[in-house]
């Protein structure tokens, strides 16, 4: 299968920065994948993000969007509406002053005709479960439900890509547990790949492959199992396990006969289950 | 005190008078002004006052919310009263001591000028109660389009009112919240001269400011990931159509200023 998104050994440096916050990095994307990327603040987790829909672009090394350069302004609106990007606040992304209205506004942007225009939202308020509420106001939503608003206004572009800088670190646990549920909807119903920038070990475990970043390179890069099973390497970037392998772990150094491998709270019951039987 | 300004607040609804064109409300609301200019007897306020409560009724909007918004304009309210009840001249005198002196031209001046403010007011109020800013701005843009031969960039003038009205809330919730830092820290905002209360503003508007810039920042990264790029081949979900009930609300609007006009003919 063909990357959607093929990321080549770029680097990238602030104006001003005394480094280079992207050192390096190569990483390829496929179609209906769920990437997780982690890393210490600084680590160069959003600068990526920013390169992967042309919002940045490279010094040096190339992104390839569905074949497209993204240094190539003709390609520019293409490349967006393929790769959908979402951030941290809610707030400062939503345009519109009703929801739907908001949703609209990507669509309307790339000249899309008006009655289909009116199916995309409804297509994206209900993949996001906020259909509900698209008349409302988006200051008298709840954080978790103005994400998802910002989620439907991406969605509206029919992105075969979806990059989500920190999506959940403004929201409160209930907010945090919405946003992801509906990413992960996203994912199995509609086939679009989820590129989840994220502080949360507990997030990351939901993906099909983890990349964590240190410094602006790439310093591991797995399955959830086989990442999480580093230990050692990720306490040296300051970066903890999920809560159940770290439970895990821990009893493992007290003694006890466990196996690796188990993230979530259900495996890890399992395990210990069985070393106790 | 804050969050009690409703100014450019939307209630959304599903009524007669929301449905109706922004562009209809908009030039009624503008006819609704000029009408208000008009009048030059109480039979003429008692009629605007009873399309203004006809309306609000209509669009099932709280009186309540519309007094609400009205609030913040009593200083300019009282003091147009004053002014207008001390200072007209006449001869009629109703009451009279040293040189203080109100007339009975000078409370009926002063009873007008208030309604007029009040309705005026409560009248725009209606217009932004009922229509989504962005309802608002679609039709002003559309009104104004015209313009755009003469090369006016009406699109994004439009959309900067529209980020403008959706911004307030939030500036005044971080307004609020900066507040409540400062004076956590000891900042003392409601005492002292006049002087010593606007430097105290001071550590509350830089922060802010630099709120606003970086808010501004990240809004106009999102709205490029959002494939914005001007007005150029921008299409709209909602269309406007001007319907049978925009044909109804011209002529009741202009049954309105008929009435007002006769009225002031007539000298009710």
């Amino acid at each position: 299968m063909d990357p959607i998104i093929r990321v080549e050994n770029i680097t990238y440096t602030y104006p001003d920065a005394p480094g280079p916050a992207l050192d390096g990095v190569s990483l390829d994307i496929l179609p209906g994948t769920f990437t997780a990327v982690l890393g210490p603040n600084g680590s160069g987790k959003s600068t990526l993000a920013k390169h992967l829909n042309a919002i940045l672009t490279p010094a040096s090394g190339r992104v390839l969007v569905d074949g497209m350069d993204t240094a190539g302004e003709a390609d520019l609106l293409a490349i967006r509406r393929r790769v959908g990007m979402v951030f941290q606040n809610p707030d400062n992304q939503i345009v519109a002053n009703v929801v739907e209205d908001d949703v609209a506004f990507a669509p309307e942007n790339l000249g899309v005709e008006p009655g289909e225009i009116r199916r995309r939202v409804d297509a994206a308020l209900t993949q996001v479960g906020m259909y509900e509420l698209r008349l409302h106001a988006p200051h008298l939503l709840s954080g978790g439900q103005k994400q998802r608003v910002a989620i439907a206004g991406v969605l509206a572009m029919e992105p075969e890509v979806l990059v989500l800088d920190e999506p959940t670190a403004m929201l409160d646990p209930r907010g945090r547990r919405e946003v992801l549920d509906a990413v992960e909807a996203l994912r199995r119903e509609q086939g679009v790949a989820v590129v989840l920038i994220t502080h949360h070990m507990d997030e990351a475990v939901r993906a099909d492959r983890v990349v964590v970043m240190d410094r602006g390179r790439v310093a591991l890069d797995g399955t959830p199992e086989a990442v999480f099973s580093r230990r050692l390497e990720l306490r040296a970037l300051s970066l903890d396990l999920p809560d159940a392998a770290e439970l895990l772990a821990r009893l493992r150094d007290g003694g006890m006969d466990l196996p690796a491998g188990a993230l979530t709270p259900e495996a890890c019951a399992a395990a210990i289950k069985e070393a106790l039987a | 005190m804050l969050k009690d300004i409703t100014l450019g607040q939307y209630f959304p609804g599903d009524t007669p008078v929301h449905r109706l064109d922004p562009r209809t409300k908009l030039v009624l609301t503008l006819v609704y002004i000029v009408a208000i200019f008009l009048v030059g007897s109480w039979g003429g306020y008692a009629l605007a006052a009873a399309a203004l409560a006809a309306v609000t009724a209509l669009a099932h909007i709280q009186p309540k919310a519309l007094i609400k918004g009205l609030k913040p304009l009593i200083f300019i309210i009282v003091f147009t009263a004053v002014l207008n009840l001390f200072f007209t001249p006449g001869e009629d005198y109703l009451f009279r001591w040293k040189f203080i002196k109100i007339t009975w031209t000078g409370l009926d001046r002063a009873a007008a000028m208030v309604l007029r403010v009040l309705l005026l007011v409560a009248g725009t109020f209606l217009l932004t109660y009922t229509t989504s800013p962005l309802a608002i701005t679609d039709g002003l843009e559309r009104l104004l389009s015209p313009l755009k031969k003469l090369h006016v960039p009406v699109y994004e003038l439009s959309l900067m009112m529209c980020i403008a009205l959706r911004f307030i809330p939030l500036l005044i919730e971080e307004t609020d919240r900066i507040m409540s830092a400062q004076k956590a820290r000891g900042a003392d905002l409601e005492t002292g001269t006049l002087a010593q209360r606007a430097k105290a503003l001071l550590p509350l508007l830089i922060p802010l400011f630099v709120s606003s810039f970086r808010r501004a920042d990240e809004l106009a990264t999102a709205m490029e990931c959002r494939c914005y790029n001007g007005g150029q081949g921008r299409t709209r979900m909602k269309q406007l159509h001007l319907s049978v009930r925009d044909g109804i609300a011209f002529v009741l609007g202009a049954a309105f200023v008929a009435g007002v006009i006769v009225l002031r003919r007539l000298g009710i």
